[in-house]
């Protein structure tokens, strides 16, 4: 009498179609569709999609990106950063200081800098797991904290809330490039020679390519995206976030060791932020002390509108990317188009409400949860 | 073992309260002044106001403490002009960014016997209906109006208004000035640039890619005139566009002497800081006060008048 084995009951089978629906970036990917659609119709025939209308919303979506991605993480284990805004500004100021108050060369400054910002998240992590606090309360105390410290530190050794003279320091030096360069510029100079992309018909830079390389930040964010998605869903380590935020007590019965996960996670968070601060100061040439105001809200918006959900254990990276670039294109876009300026804000609030919305209905028509 | 590391932490800082309070103390043996102004923490421009008047505090030795809403939040405002009240001090130096929404809570404070000067944002007419002593600052729509009557002598018929004071009355009324100089409608040259450095720099560059003619870019303050700094650059518009800012900061000085940015318009946010001071003082101590208020701006700072400027910027002017 032998049976046939049968299929694992362990195992459930699922069509290809429905696990492509239950991904969390659906609606994001659906979302995405519609701004661009709804940007062609409105502005298909403006520079929005010309090359340059199209790098100058791209690094505006890669700020938001750079963010989005530590964010997303931070989220999936179920923790939130609420210092990021600051921790933007703080670490634009910390670089900022040690180049031109301390005198060191660039690249040594950014790297003190990366060192105390991870170390700030960290404190973070391990203040938020130690005491068992919230996160939100706790980084909500560190937004003051970092912003009160940044304008102390500005008015104390610079006597000004701004420091300047960044772009002196950061010319030529081997690392600051990688924040605030563009790339490929010889490579747009040969294709604006051989007029193959727009170059300049008036100005002092007649003849040039408009289009004159691609910002550091957009680099970045592409392989930033690439890494996170890949760690999050092909890794081990990718599986312990999950099962961090999804459930902490399950996960720790099963060997993961959550509240290193999470610290881990609030120190990328917070890698992150500095990425950009640093990247601002050296593309300005100055760290100002209110840089990065509401960035962190802005960061969550993003990872929302990427499927993430706000209790954590489920979400993506290249949802919360996309969600980024939603944002950075609606907030760009209109700007391209003659719609009203002050109206951007309504316009903003109502497109991020439809894409969480559909965002959410989408999951639960599918996933069958509550 | 915690517990005594935690007291003994409380203690220490107890202890250096009680000494800051006590230093404190000791230094206030003049008048007890308050300014308090409406802009988030960190602009360039308010820290030359707080030079200004600290320079002036110390002349005639008194005091004076700055308070802001740190996030630019006019309710929050309101609240630290009636909690200043009731503390009451020698005076008060306060600005008007919204005579709505201010201004009940500057009525107060006069009812209830306290100096008041205003400055900065407002008008000689609001100080003077809420009871102020009297204003210092620089009438916004003239301030716009005498820089766009300049643009409009370069040949200028059309502009932008880099605005990132949009919930503030100020930013509109020199965005309209400065049409109002050229002669034009104002019409959908103002953008909402937002406060973000790449933000700012990226909707200027958009902006002027879809309004090729454009012939002039003003900017309201330093946050936005250093990102449309380098937008002009990027787009190597820098020094054929016509350009024009609000204030001074060792940036603008040096755009200003690099002919990217035509005149800096100045309201000497340095007199907005020491003139009230001293005013208070002369009033308290002598009973004697100027008729009116007084127009610190505005000041028109060009290549050809930039070098002592420029020596002073960011601390005196």
């Amino acid at each position: 009498m032998s049976t046939t084995i049968g299929a694992d009951e362990r195992v459930k089978h699922t069509s290809t179609l429905r696990r492509a629906l239950v991904r969390p970036e659906l609606g994001a990917m659906g979302g995405t569709v519609a701004v661009f659609a709804f940007f062609l119709i409105l502005a298909g025939n403006t520079q929005m999609f010309a090359l340059d209308g199209i790098m100058n919303w791209s690094t505006v979506s890669a700020q938001f990106v750079v963010l989005a991605v530590g964010v997303s993480l931070l989220m999936i284990t179920g923790e939130f950063d609420l210092s990021l805004g600051s921790m933007v500004g703080f670490s634009g100021m910390v670089f900022g200081l040690l180049a031109v108050y301390v005198g060191l060369p660039a690249w040594a400054a950014i790297g003190v800098t990366v060192l105390a910002c991870g170390l700030i998240g960290a404190i973070n992590g391990l203040l938020v797991i130690r005491t068992g606090l919230p996160s939100f309360i706790v980084t909500l105390a560190f937004m003051f904290i970092l912003r009160g410290l940044t304008i102390w530190s500005a008015i104390t050794f610079n006597k000004q809330p701004v420091v300047s003279g960044i772009a002196d320091i950061s010319a030529g030096d081997p690392v600051a490039w990688l924040f605030g360069g563009k790339a490929l510029g010889a490579l747009f100079a040969w294709l604006g020679e051989q007029g193959l992309i727009a170059t300049y018909t008036r100005g002092t830079r007649l003849g040039q390519p408009i289009v004159d390389g691609i910002p550091m930040l957009i680099i970045w964010a592409i392989v930033m995206v690439i890494v996170g998605q890949w760690v999050l869903t092909r890794t081990r380590f990718g599986n312990w976030i999950y099962a961090a935020g999804g459930d902490p007590q399950a996960a720790r019965y099963i060997g993961v060791p959550v509240a290193r996960v999470k610290v881990a996670m609030f120190i990328v968070a917070a890698l992150c932020a500095t990425l950009l601060g640093i990247s601002q100061a050296v593309e300005f040439g100055s760290a100002a002390s209110d840089r990065g105001l509401m960035k962190e809200f802005e960061a969550i918006i993003c990872v929302v509108i990427g499927g993430a959900l706000l209790t954590g254990g489920y979400g993506s990276v290249i949802g919360a990317a996309l969600g980024a670039v939603i944002f950075g294109v609606v907030q760009q876009g209109l700007f391209f188009t003659n719609v009203e300026s002050s109206l951007f804000r309504v316009f903003l609030g109502s497109i991020l409400l439809a894409a969480v919305i559909a965002n959410t209905y989408i999951r639960r028509a599918i996933t069958g949860e509550r | 073992m915690k517990n005594r590391v935690l007291k003994a932490a409380l203690l220490a800082g107890l202890a250096v309260s009680a000494t800051l309070g006590f230093a404190g103390t000791a230094l206030a043996d003049g008048e007890k002044y308050v300014l308090i102004h409406h802009s988030p923490d960190s602009e360039t421009f308010w820290n030359t106001v707080k030079n200004g008047a600290s320079l002036a505090a110390k002349e005639v030795g008194a005091t004076v403490t700055f308070r802001n809403p740190p996030t630019g939040d006019l309710a929050d405002m309101v609240r630290i002009i009636q909690q200043t009240t009731a503390e009451k001090p020698d005076g008060i130096i306060v600005t008007i960014p919204d005579v709505e929404t201010v201004g009940g809570a500057i009525e107060d404070a006069v009812a209830k016997g306290i100096p008041v000067v205003t400055m900065n944002t407002g008008t000689a007419e609001e100080s003077k209906k809420l009871g102020a002593m009297l204003h210092v600052g620089q009438p916004e729509f003239d301030a716009g109006k005498g820089a766009g009557e300049r643009a409009k002598a370069a040949g200028i018929k059309s502009f932008l208004c880099v605005n990132s004071l949009f919930p503030n009355v100020a930013g509109q009324q020199r965005c309209e000035g400065f049409a109002a100089g050229l002669g034009v409608p104002l019409g959908d040259q103002m953008i909402d640039s937002g406060t973000d450095a790449t933000e700012i720099a990226n909707r200027v560059k958009a902006y002027l890619s879809n309004h090729q003619d454009t012939g002039a870019v003003l900017t309201l303050g330093p946050m936005t005139a250093l990102p449309t700094i380098k937008a002009l650059k990027d787009t190597g518009l820098a020094g054929t566009i016509f350009f024009a800012t609000f204030d001074l900061t060792p940036e603008i000085s040096q755009a200003i002497k690099d002919g990217v940015i035509n005149f800096a318009i100045d309201q000497q946010p340095f007199l907005q800081g020491y003139l009230p001071v001293i005013t208070l003082t002369n009033d308290l101590r002598y009973g004697v006060l100027q008729a009116n208020s007084v127009l610190s701006g505005p000041g028109f700072v060009t290549k050809d008048n930039l070098a002592l400027v420029e020596s002073l910027a960011g601390k005196y002017r």
